[in-house]
């Protein structure tokens, strides 16, 4: 059987509710992931698209509507409550400046996995693992700023990685990118999804990566308006 | 973890975090300067008050202070001095007659002040054997005199020659005599070296006729710290004989100085430190708003507010550590060299001082406990500047910070 990670119910955001121009960023939502999807978020400029997967991603609290994520209903959880369930449920991949500049790969990989109160066998172990799986074992001990963008881009989605989450949202990973680390990227994470079974859920505006996904959901202002599935 | 993470975070903008450090220290550096400079000012200025003449704490007869006439000396039989010996806290007491006179050298006639004393308990209290810089210290019931160098330059005295005094007995008849001079002195304060000739205390007490009377006890406390504590236990138990003094009650105009003068280097230290916090504050807002996306960022892979409070509030203390150390550092040897080599005063602040009586000279103190409080300051001043950041983080908005 399928297992759910990700059910959203009818989900809306309203920005600026009490205002006289409200903007209803997200409308009505359903959306159902399960595990081992590899899915594109697509959709125009303003679409919603962030603002769908920061509700999804409990960054942000939807208007109304309800988000499950392994069972459990995010929505009701408290702002602690949440940061944890964050550290433990979800891999975020942001467009850019992923990596805190100050420490290296490794550090940035293993920071997760730190605040998540892990031995430090486990996660040197858990570290090596990511890095050769990213391809970049060699730069283990480059800061970020030592890195191309595509390089800091794996390894955000190696740190993502790390606290073994549910599935890894990314909002416009791609986006900064050359063509060329692009597609290494998504080679790469097409690869986790089909070796390690990772479950991905990530927007994009680019249609090279918007082709290979396996499912693409279309989003037109807020509502989505079109699922490959 | 943490703190490693903030030690890396002040490297990232070395510059701001040197510019930071840099006015902290030279805050810290002036501050304890300052503070050193004054206390040692103080510290001299009571050291000259106690030391050279007047002691911590004096006993007078009653009235005495008020209307300074032999008539109002007190007796001291010797169950009264012992009975001052035995009260607690008591190191020391020299019995002292004082009384105005004429001196007179062939030629030369001064003014000064003769001071009848038993010399051992005397040097007991404020060491005059160390003033001595020619002939021999005064001996007990010794017929001698000692006089100050710079009466005895005036006069063009030295030892060896004699010196006629001319002064007024208890009732008021004339009180003379010829005394060898024995031994000169020198004393810092002009003012004592231009006036002062000692003699034993039962020749004076002969030469004035005051019998047992002397005009006042200078005691010396065991911890000079609690010199007000010893001169009120005196005065209960010498309630309807004497007035007991401290030489803050004798010298009211000192204190003030000390007073006005320490309030006024709160006020110099409280704007320099007012100022470095704008400084301190102005690099937190401008590190909050760099690093607003970051922190937005770390709170969405799930750290707590309360430990990225955390660190912020690290990163704040730790530049400001780092400051005050330096300072420190920076501070020691100048406060060391001054305190080796002091400033000397100049102009009328060497006529105002030299007129009260003190040596016109501005030495530091090393002590300890300036440099801690001033680190402290430093410290404390970083933990509530290092609020705001603390406070903005807790209260981020994390959507908007990462879109920023
Ligand atoms: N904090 C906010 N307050 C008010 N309106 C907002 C806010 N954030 C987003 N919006 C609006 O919500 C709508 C959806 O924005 P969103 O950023 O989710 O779109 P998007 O699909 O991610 O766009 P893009 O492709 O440009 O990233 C837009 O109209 C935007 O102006
Ligand atoms: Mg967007």
């Amino acid at each position: 059987m399928e297992k759910v990670v990700l059910d959203a119910h009818n989900v809306s955001k309203t920005y600026n509710e009490e205002s006289a121009v409200p903007v209803q960023a997200v409308n009505n939502v359903h959306l159902h992931i399960t595990e081992g999807e590899f899915t594109a978020l697509v959709g125009p400029s303003g679409s919603g698209k962030t603002t769908l997967l920061n509700l999804l991603g409990g960054l942000d609290r939807p208007t109304s509507g309800q988000i499950i994520v392994g069972g459990v209903d995010i929505t009701g959880l408290k702002e602690n409550e949440l940061i944890n369930f964050r550290l433990h449920n979800i891999g975020f991949v942001f467009q850019s400046f992923n990596l805190i500049p100050v420490l290296t790969a490794r550090e940035n990989i293993e920071f997760i996995m730190l605040l998540q109160g892990a031995s430090k066998t486990d996660r040197e172990k858990r570290v090596n693992e990511l890095l050769n799986a990213i391809g970049m074992p060699d730069k283990a001990d480059a800061r970020p700023g030592e890195l191309s963008g595509g390089q800091q881009q794996r390894v955000a989605v190696a740190r993502a990685l790390a606290s073994k989450p549910k599935f890894i949202l990314a909002d416009e990973p791609t986006a900064n990118l050359d063509s060329a680390s692009a597609n290494n990227l998504l080679d790469m994470m097409i690869r986790l999804n089909q070796e390690e079974n990772i479950t991905f859920l990530f927007s994009t505006h680019d249609q090279r990566v918007i082709d290979r996904a396996r499912r693409v959901v279309r989003l037109v202002d807020g509502k989505i308006s079109e699922d490959s599935q | 973890m943490l703190f490693r993470l903030a030690w890396r975070n002040l490297w990232r903008n070395k510059n701001r975090t040197f510019i930071t450090m840099a006015s902290i220290s030279s805050a810290v550096l002036l501050s304890v300067t300052l503070v050193s400079l004054q206390r040692g000012i103080f510290d001299n200025l009571i050291r000259n008050v106690v030391s050279f003449y007047t002691g911590y704490v004096q006993v007078h007869g009653k009235g005495y202070w008020k209307d300074q006439t032999l008539e109002n000396c007190l007796p001291l039989t010797d169950s009264l001095l012992r009975s001052v010996q035995n009260i607690p806290g008591v190191a020391g007491v020299a019995p002292r007659l004082e009384a105005f006179s004429l001196a007179s050298y062939g030629e030369a006639t001064k003014g000064c002040m003769v001071v009848g004393i038993d010399p051992e308990s005397e040097n007991g209290v404020t060491h005059l054997k160390d003033k001595l810089i020619s002939g021999d210290y005064l001996a007990r019931g010794g017929s001698g005199l000692m006089v100050a160098e710079g009466l005895a330059n005036t006069m063009g005295v030295r030892t060896g020659d004699t010196l006629v005094l001319l002064g007024q007995s208890m009732y008021g008849s004339t009180a003379a005599g010829k005394f060898v001079i024995t031994g000169i002195l020198r004393f810092g304060a002009p003012d004592l070296n231009q006036r002062l000739i000692y003699l034993d205390i039962g020749v004076a007490r002969l030469m004035f006729d005051t019998g047992e009377g002397v005009t006042s006890l200078v005691v010396s406390p065991a911890n000079e710290s609690e010199f007000r504590a010893l001169a009120a236990r005196l005065q209960s138990s010498l309630t309807d004989v004497a007035d007991v003094m401290t030489w803050e009650e004798k010298m009211p105009d000192i204190v003030q100085h000390i007073e006005t003068d320490t309030a006024s280097m709160y006020i110099i230290s409280g704007v320099l430190y007012l100022l470095i916090s704008f400084g301190i504050f102005s690099t937190l807002l401008m590190m909050l708003a760099e690093r607003r996306r970051e922190f937005g960022m770390l709170v969405a892979l799930g750290m707590k507010r309360g430990i990225l409070a955390r660190l912020a509030v690290i990163e704040s203390v730790l530049v400001a550590f780092l400051g005050a150390i330096t300072g420190i550092l920076i501070s020691f040897p100048v406060v060391w060299y001054l305190e080796k080599h002091p400033i000397k005063a100049w102009g009328a602040l060497r006529e105002t001082f030299e007129r009260l009586g003190f040596e016109a000279i501005f030495p530091t103190v090393l002590q300890a406990d300036i440099f801690i409080s001033q680190t402290a300051i430093v410290l404390t001043l970083a933990l509530i500047l290092a609020v705001y950041p603390a406070w903005h983080i807790l209260r981020l908005n994390t959507v908007q910070a990462i879109r920023s």
